[in-house]
């Protein structure tokens, strides 16, 4: 128990630091009200919406802001406060999943290049180099029109086309690792490759993972909006910004409310992300501050 | 040098190999059948099966896969648009310089503020214009390009009546398409500008040449900016990579005849053979802006610059030592 006892109240006391360094920093506290704010959102759309998003009003089409439509009315009279609303959940959920997948497939092969090096190390990484080499949104783009609309193939989209960032970091971080001490200790002991890696390698390179993860999210959530934006994510009714901004930018003349709300709510969601991010990658390295 | 330039090019040559596999294996899943496309859903089952005959449909993945490798490095040719029945490269080139002289006054523009931005904050450290264009970085980044063209539309169209809408006939209509391109970027460049003067600031050589009574314009612009340029070039290298594929919606909200506008009509037709050729070909081009980068960065440190020198006169001092 003793032990046990020991090595949680370690890791308690390292998170209790990390939270403090974290509170610290204005702009992450900023970053960090921006994302439980949308989260609230994201889970509570039902209860908090006052519409449903796909209801139609056909007698209230273009209502500008007012006080029962707070951002207006779209080309279909569907509340568009309601639309925004529910869109932070499809969004969310998106960037979250397809940050996910490509965590998984990116610290999975990262870490079987940098642990094993040689002929898997060259043949991982020249495969990475291959899809690093296509610029990012396009390689969603072209992966999207293969395997067609929906919320799935979007998330496989994006997420196939972030791996090999994972992949380069694990990498990096796993080639330092592996001449450490406690993985000569634990290879000593009788542990296997796969044990190794993932009991003592992956747990110590963490760090950089998750402000990857933090800062992917948000680039996911721009992707998905960008392909939803040219018709190749997710299509209407479904709630998502990049699809309401798709929709609504032909009525932009006469409904000014209609593209911009949507726009807004990125753009925001972005900017918390990107500032929670980088406060959490200078708690996590405070050196990398100074 | 040479011999980096040379060794840089022989590596691309598998990555771009790489490239097109990865594409052709993307256009041989997609669904639907390219004679039908071709000749569409009244065409006979004889007609449909002799077009497959002709362009090879029937043969093997990897078959069809050489013969496109062949294709494309003999004969140039990316395969025929279902839509226009004119070669894809046609299309693609007859596209490409507009998107071109986009992207590079994009570029201009940002480097620009960007530059500007960046030195002011960083000589002027803390100070409101420091977190002035700190928050505005912040949020240049975090804006979708699309949706600030669409913004700017509203303000300087719609409302103001300023500047066109659309079109790229006059130089005032490239305003807003290389202003939306350009903020994000801009933002990159001015943090980065700022982070490495900052770091650059702070050095002896800084004070040195501050004690030897330069005024403040030349140590900054003299000392202090040529060794902070260094890690702005790659981001402004990147970022002129980055700008073609941002093209795809900036064009498109525009109606700018680029190759973005292109791809994105091309998604909307389901004409995948002109989606994936000008994947493919923003890619290769994407690829030797990177090259440039880092030829254009080991030209420009010294430091990179003596290792390659270096190199050589080491093998000989070792040689003449052996």
């Amino acid at each position: 128990m003793n032990r046990e006892g020991q090595d949680n109240d370690r890791k308690s006391g390292q998170f209790m630091e990390l939270l403090s360094r974290l509170l610290m920093n204005k702009a992450a506290v900023i970053g960090l009200i921006i994302l439980l704010v949308l989260i609230f959102c994201a889970v509570f759309a039902d209860v908090i919406t006052p519409y449903d998003y796909a209801a139609q009003d056909l007698k209230n089409r273009f209502v500008s802001p007012c006080y029962a439509h707070p951002f207006g009315t779209d080309n279909l009279g569907r509340d568009i406060l309601s639309r925004v609303i529910y869109g932070a959940r499809i969004s969310l959920s998106v960037g979250v999943l397809s940050v996910c997948l490509s965590a998984v497939v990116g610290i999975i092969l990262g870490a079987i290049a940098g642990f094993y090096g040689g002929a898997p190390d060259n043949l991982i990484m020249r495969v990475m180099d291959i899809f690093l080499a296509i610029p990012n949104l396009l390689l969603a783009i072209s992966i999207a029109a293969t395997l067609g609309n929906g919320i799935p193939n979007l998330i496989m989209a994006i997420g196939i086309g972030a791996a090999p960032t994972y992949a380069r970091i694990v990498r990096a971080s796993v080639l330092s690792l592996k001449e450490q001490e406690f993985v000569e200790a634990a290879r000593a002991v009788g542990a296997s490759d796969a044990q190794i890696i993932a009991s003592h390698i992956i747990p110590n390179c963490l760090a950089p993972i998750i402000v990857q993860m933090t800062l992917g999210v948000a680039s996911a959530i721009l992707s998905t909006a960008s392909l939803s934006f040219i018709g190749l994510g997710i299509a209407p009714p479904t709630s998502e910004w990049g699809s309401m901004l798709s929709a609504g930018r032909q009525y932009i003349r006469d409904a000014w409310y209609i593209v911009t709300f949507p726009g807004l709510a990125i753009m925001v969601t972005i900017f918390g992300l990107n500032l929670f991010g980088d406060g959490l990658r200078d708690a996590l390295d405070p050196k990398l501050k100074n | 040098m040479l011999r980096y330039v040379g060794k840089r090019l022989l590596m691309m040559i598998p990555v771009l190999l790489g490239v097109s596999f990865v594409v052709f294996t993307m256009l041989y899943f997609t669904p639907g059948d390219p004679a039908v496309q071709i000749l569409g859903d009244g065409a006979s089952t004889e007609a449909i099966e002799a077009l497959r005959e002709e362009m090879g449909l029937n043969n093997p993945f990897w078959i069809r896969f050489l013969t496109y490798v062949k294709d494309l490095v003999i004969d140039h040719d990316m395969g025929i648009s279902y839509s226009t029945n004119r070669p894809v490269l046609d299309e693609i080139l007859s596209r490409f310089p507009t998107t071109i002289e986009l992207a590079a006054l994009s570029v201009l523009i940002a480097t620009c503020i960007g530059i500007f931005c960046g030195i002011v904050a960083s000589v002027r450290q803390y100070s409101i214009f420091d977190h002035l264009a700190t928050v505005a970085s912040m949020i240049g980044v975090s804006m979708p390009n699309f949706w600030q063209g669409l913004m700017m539309i509203l303000l300087f169209s719609v409302y103001l009546g300023w500047l066109p809408a659309s079109g790229f006939d006059r130089a005032i209509c490239w305003i807003m398409p290389s202003l939306t391109i350009g903020t994000s970027t801009a933002a990159s460049i001015m943090r980065m500008t700022r982070s490495s003067m900052l770091e650059v600031i702070r050095q002896d050589y800084i004070r040195t040449a501050r004690a030897k009574g330069q005024s403040e314009l030349v140590v900054i612009m003299h000392h202090a900016l040529k060794n902070a340029i260094i890690p702005v070039l790659t981001t402004i290298g990147i970022s002129f990579g980055r700008m073609l594929g941002g093209a795809v919606l900036t064009e498109s909200i525009f109606a700018i005849p680029g190759l973005g506008s292109l791809i994105v009509n091309a998604i909307k037709a389901r004409d995948y053979p002109v989606v994936q050729g000008g994947v493919l070909f923003i890619a290769f081009v994407f690829g030797f802006v990177n090259l440039a980068v880092d030829i254009l960065y080991a030209y420009c440190d010294p430091r990179i610059k003596s290792q390659y020198a270096g190199g050589r006169k080491k093998k000989w001092k070792g040689g003449e030592q052996a």
